[in-house]
């Protein structure tokens, strides 16, 4: 009886152990395959623009800069990457004065409805981009703006705004309030208060917020197709363009260099959050 | 010990109430001050992306003769419309189940994994979620192309004669809309399940619990707000979803998004703003049943 118990028991935790192998196994492996669905188009793409082949082959023949050297001898993608740096500029610079000036307001102020100013300031984040983009093609179409670069950076920044708004309340929910009024209670005006507080306090927020905010603007393209016309043809739209004429390699190292753009400023703005978050750690451990 | 308001209450000093008076109006003052701060923001989203929003919705019912209804009706007589809608809502529920079926191993493992390790994954998530969803669709093209490279290496392997006609199908559709969704379904998945305290499953294995058991009895239900949180960020994208379908669709797979812009190419702008409000209303009645589900400031909180 008790020698039938103790084999069972030992076949059972045989065929446990092995079922939980077995699972660990599988599951590396299945999360082994959906990594590489995930990366390689994008290592393919990197790839073939490094290509020296006329057509899409990989793995190419042989290494070439000739779509890279394609890119740049053509004056139309030049100029649409030129409008969309300095589009994003512009808009970086917009949402980050707005919205880093909200941020403050929101998170130090008792405001009434502070519910639904946040949801206004947030709603960009939701609403559909193709609701967003038919919107301010009507608009613009009444006050005549239409293929203006005005026109990107007016709506790009209202969808910028957020990603400032968030990364700034991030950092001035992180410091303790006590500082602004020792500052005060020192004999500093308001202005020095923000000024030498204040601002270097949230500065790593105000700079994560503005990355994001660039990278919105520069990626941006469902709103670029309603309203850039044929005067304010940016980078995506004109990428938007050629692919939707033919999958030539030049569109590929013009991923490539979009990719490197965004790359960057996404990760500055995520090692900026990290350190943010960080010294938050740090400066709660102290207090306690 | 009496406390000091009481006190000052109690003896009513000369210039009290004034004091009072002065002491509200300078937290007022304060107040407007935080105010103005956040007046510029919302007066140019106002200007800028609220009105245009709403005049749009306020469109939908204005025809050449005022206040109409004509638009709706329209819509809802004709069934090629309720075709696209539900084509949506389908596309979407199928690319969300898809990416939570694809998200969770890797999610998981992810969770598992050592912390250099895991580091590695992360940043390799990272990378198709911060290329722009126009570069990804790309890519998929170039895959699936006509003359695109999986029909490339077929023939070279002299498996298929004629190329394969994989883009301008659904196929190719659902391929790159899960392709692009599926960061916003890892994310939040690997945050709840990194969040696991540890504790909890060394306690489940010493009570006896097998592999499977700790599985679908901790770590399961405690993912349930990662798993919540993923499925409403890539349903309400992918209801929404316009460059990827419109580029990699073919003719007779039109979304929503692609109905609105094909309206609006034919000048039938009235209309193209009953279906972005609809697709509008739409998207904040499923965020707002999530939010009274779940709570959704809960889920950004982590």
């Amino acid at each position: 009886m008790t020698r039938t118990l103790a084999k069972e028991m030992s076949g059972a935790s045989r065929i446990g152990w092995l079922t939980r192998n077995l699972g660990s196994v599988l599951l590396e492996l299945a999360a082994g395959l959906v990594m590489l669905f995930l990366v390689a188009p994008i290592l393919v793409i990197v790839v073939v623009s490094f290509s020296s082949a006329n057509y899409l082959s990989f793995p190419p023949p042989g290494f070439s800069l000739r779509w890279y050297a394609d890119y740049l001898d053509q004056p139309g993608w030049v100029h649409a990457t030129i409008l969309s740096i300095w589009t994003a500029a512009c808009v970086t610079i917009i949402a980050s004065i707005l919205g880093t000036a909200a941020a403050i307001g929101l998170v130090r102020g008792r405001l009434p409805a502070k519910r639904l100013l946040n949801a206004c300031i947030l709603s960009p984040l939701i609403v559909p981009g193709i609701v967003v983009a038919i919107g301010v093609y009507f608009f613009y179409v009444q006050i005549g703006l239409i293929g203006s670069p005005l026109a990107i950076i007016a709506a790009h920044s209202a969808l910028a705004a957020p990603f400032v708004v968030l990364n700034v309340s991030a950092t001035l929910y992180g410091f303790n309030q006590r500082l602004e009024q020792a500052a005060q209670n020192l004999g500093a005006t308001r202005w020095q208060t923000f000024r030498y507080i204040t601002l270097p306090i949230v500065k790593p927020g105000i700079v994560a917020g503005a990355l994001l905010a660039f990278v919105t603007s520069f990626d941006e393209l469902i709103v670029a197709l309603f309203v850039s016309g044929t005067g304010a043809v940016t980078l995506p739209r004109k990428m938007w363009d050629s692919i939707r004429f033919g999958l030539e390699p030049t569109i590929a190292s013009v991923s490539v260099l979009t990719i490197v753009v965004s790359v960057l400023a996404f990760l500055s703005a995520e090692l900026l959050r990290r350190r943010t978050l960080r010294m938050m750690a740090r400066e709660s451990q102290s207090e306690a | 010990m009496v406390p000091a308001t009481q006190v000052t209450a109690g003896i009513s000093p000369p210039g009290a109430q004034e004091r009072r008076r002065l002491y509200r109006r300078i937290l007022f003052a304060e107040q407007l001050r935080y105010a103005l701060l956040v007046a510029p923001l919302i007066i140019y989203l106002l200007i800028f992306y609220i009105y245009p929003v709403a005049s749009m919705l306020v469109r939908s019912f204005i025809g050449d003769g005022g206040f109409t209804l004509e638009y709706f009706e329209r819509l809802l007589e004709t069934p090629v419309y309720w075709r696209v809608f539900s084509n949506t809502v389908l596309l979407a529920l199928a690319t969300t189940l898809i990416c939570l079926a694809l998200a969770y191993p890797l999610a998981y493992a992810m969770s598992r994994a050592s912390s250099t390790r895991a580091a590695i994954m992360f940043a390799l998530v990272l990378l198709p979620f911060w290329t722009s969803i126009l570069v990804r669709s790309y890519a998929w093209m170039v895959l699936l192309g006509r003359s695109g490279i999986f029909n490339d290496w077929l023939s070279r392997a002299g498996l298929i004669k004629e190329p394969l006609n994989l883009l301008y199908t659904p196929f190719a559709v659902y391929v790159a809309m899960v392709y692009v969704l599926l960061p916003f379904m890892i994310l939040p998945l690997y945050s709840v399940l990194r969040s696991i305290d540890p504790s909890l499953l060394r306690a489940a294995e010493g009570l006896g619990a097998s592999a499977r058991q700790i599985f679908f009895h901790v770590v399961a239900p405690l993912s349930k707000p990662g798993v919540a949180a993923g499925c409403l960020v890539v349903f309400i994208l992918a209801l929404g979803f316009y460059i990827t379908p419109a580029l990699m669709g073919g003719q007779r797979d039109v979304t929503l998004a692609m109905l609105i812009a094909q309206q609006l190419d034919m000048y039938e702008w009235n209309f193209a703003a009953v279906l972005a409000s609809m697709l509008l209303f739409f998207s904040l009645a499923v965020f707002f049943i999530f939010d009274k589900m779940i709570g959704i400031e809960r889920m950004f909180a982590r």
